[in-house]
């Protein structure tokens, strides 16, 4: 996130100017299990795309290229939404992901 | 011009609201404010404002369509006494903290239990820490005045903060009471249109009002509403001399009743400042010096102010109508110790307790306290400091 400004710097009220400012802040810590996604198995339907809250499915050209783990929760609706015949996207646990890089 | 008329408070409230024609109020009712809303909902009833009057399920949701209003660009008001305002609550603070300048008529009243709908401040004082700006009315001419006043306030740049305008319940709610009033174009005119510079339902620039502010932003906004009651001292002084110019009735962040050369004083709200009136002009043509000083804003707290007009004056009693339970007296009291304590004035200061549940309070009680008073600058010491003035032993 952007420095933090001081008390006479900022709007009053908490009121937010500029519409789509969330993408300036990062909640992607937040998250207890990351999406993993297999990009052989996707057929690229978006269905993950269409449902996810945070915006967090990147696509380009009506494919899927990733998943913006800056601002992904790590709800879990995007594997939930994968069609069984595919599940392209699996959640598994942070803490494990981390250990294993040694993060 | 104006007119002279013959009102309760509740319908001078109502009528200022007729004048001031807001765009939104929702409502609901409660003892003794009820006639207030009925007053304003049958001009709603005869077409005489186009107000968008909310018949709301309770005070909560009151004040909650008060909030959403206010923050899509309307002029809100709304009213409630005691527990109607106690359920209001969390959205109290949210009105203030997210700098609506919503403008409600407080008719105050004992909080329950035991189920009582007479007059006290507990409601208000419950109010002190919410973000509000506080008018207090010593009567119904002052709550007319207060409500006109108050929507111009609230909505200064400088300011942005919701006003509570107080009545005492009963006393000046449900009293007729000789009174001038405006006509509508001057208060039309007075309060100008409401142009906020961020609404919701500005498309144009669409902003967002109440997110989420986390412990590395809420400590700012907190910050901002200090700075915006202190603004509110000034713009309330201007408003109040600008009033003055239309209507001859100049207001000010406390009135000084016979004060020169006072040296015993009482501080006190609302319509008891009325009894204490009586009690000094008595003692005066006996050549007592004793004063008032009625206290109009609670909030913002005129501390410098309050400490120039008390120069000269030896002993003061602050009454309360509510009381701080296991507290040092009652909050005005906690207040004006705290504001003198390291001045330059040194004075001994006495609480008086009184009033709660509409027990009434005598102008013969008042000259006593006044007489309390004189014991207290002769011996040089305080009996009691919190003392409970006209309950039964």
């Amino acid at each position: 996130m952007s420095e933090l400004k001081g008390w006479k710097e900022i709007p009053i009220g908490g009121l937010i100017l500029d519409a789509g400012n969330a993408e300036d802040y990062q909640t992607g810590s937040w998250r207890t299990y990351r999406p993993v996604w297999d990009e052989g198995k996707c057929i690229h339907c978006l269905f993950c795309w269409i449902y996810c809250p945070d915006s967090a499915i990147m696509v380009e050209g009506g494919k899927m290229t990733g998943i913006d783990l800056d601002h992904c929760k790590g709800c879990g609706i995007c594997a939930q939404e994968c069609p069984p015949k595919v599940k392209a996207i699996e959640m598994v646990l942070e803490s494990k992901l981390q250990s294993e890089k040694g993060e | 011009m104006g007119r002279i008329v013959a009102l309760t408070g509740n319908e001078a409230a109502g009528t200022a609201m007729i004048q001031l024609r807001p765009d939104v109020v929702p409502a609901f009712p409660i003892t003794p404010q009820t006639e207030l809303m009925h007053k304003f909902a049958d001009a709603v009833a005869d077409g005489d404002v186009d107000t968008e009057f909310v018949l709301v399920e309770s005070e909560h949701s009151a004040m909650s369509a008060a909030v959403g209003a206010s923050a899509a660009g309307a002029r809100v008001m709304t009213a409630t006494s005691a527990n109607g305002f106690a359920l209001m609550w969390e959205v109290v603070y949210i009105a203030a903290s997210n700098r609506l300048p919503i403008v409600m008529t407080l008719v105050n009243r004992a909080l329950s239990a035991p189920i009582n709908i007479h007059c006290d401040h507990s409601d208000s004082m419950g109010g002190r820490d919410t973000g509000w700006i506080q008018l207090h009315s010593e009567n119904s001419q002052e709550v007319y005045d207060n409500l006109i006043q108050g929507v111009k306030i609230a909505e200064n740049r400088d300011v942005l903060l919701p006003v509570m305008v107080t009545s005492d319940g009963f006393i000046l709610s449900h009293t007729l009471e000789r009174m001038d009033i405006l006509n509508d174009q001057q208060v039309q005119s007075f309060v100008g249109e409401y142009n906020p510079e961020h609404t919701l339902l500005d498309v144009d620039h669409p902003v967002t009002f109440g997110p989420l502010d986390l412990p590395d932003y809420y400590f700012e906004h907190k910050r901002q509403q200090v700075l915006a009651m202190e603004q509110a001292k000034r713009v309330i002084l201007e408003v109040g001399r600008e009033f003055k110019k239309l209507s001859g009735r100049g207001y000010e962040l406390f009135e000084e009743y016979q004060m020169e050369g006072a040296e015993r004083a009482i501080i006190a709200l609302g319509s008891t400042a009325g009894t204490v009136k009586e009690a000094v002009d008595g003692l005066r043509k006996g050549g007592e010096k004793v004063g008032l000083i009625k206290l109009r804003v609670f909030r913002p707290f005129p501390k410098e102010e309050l400490l120039a007009a008390l120069k000269g004056v030896k002993v003061l009693a602050v009454f309360d109508r509510s009381h701080s339970f296991g507290g040092f007296g009652g909050p005005l009291f906690t207040e004006v110790r705290s504001t003198l304590y390291g001045s330059d004035l040194s004075f001994e200061v006495l609480n008086y307790i009184y009033g709660l549940g509409g027990r009434n309070l005598s102008v013969e009680e008042i000259e006593e306290v006044f007489s309390d008073l004189q014991e207290v600058m002769k011996m040089g010491k305080v009996q009691e400091r919190i003392n409970y003035l006209g309950v039964r032993g």
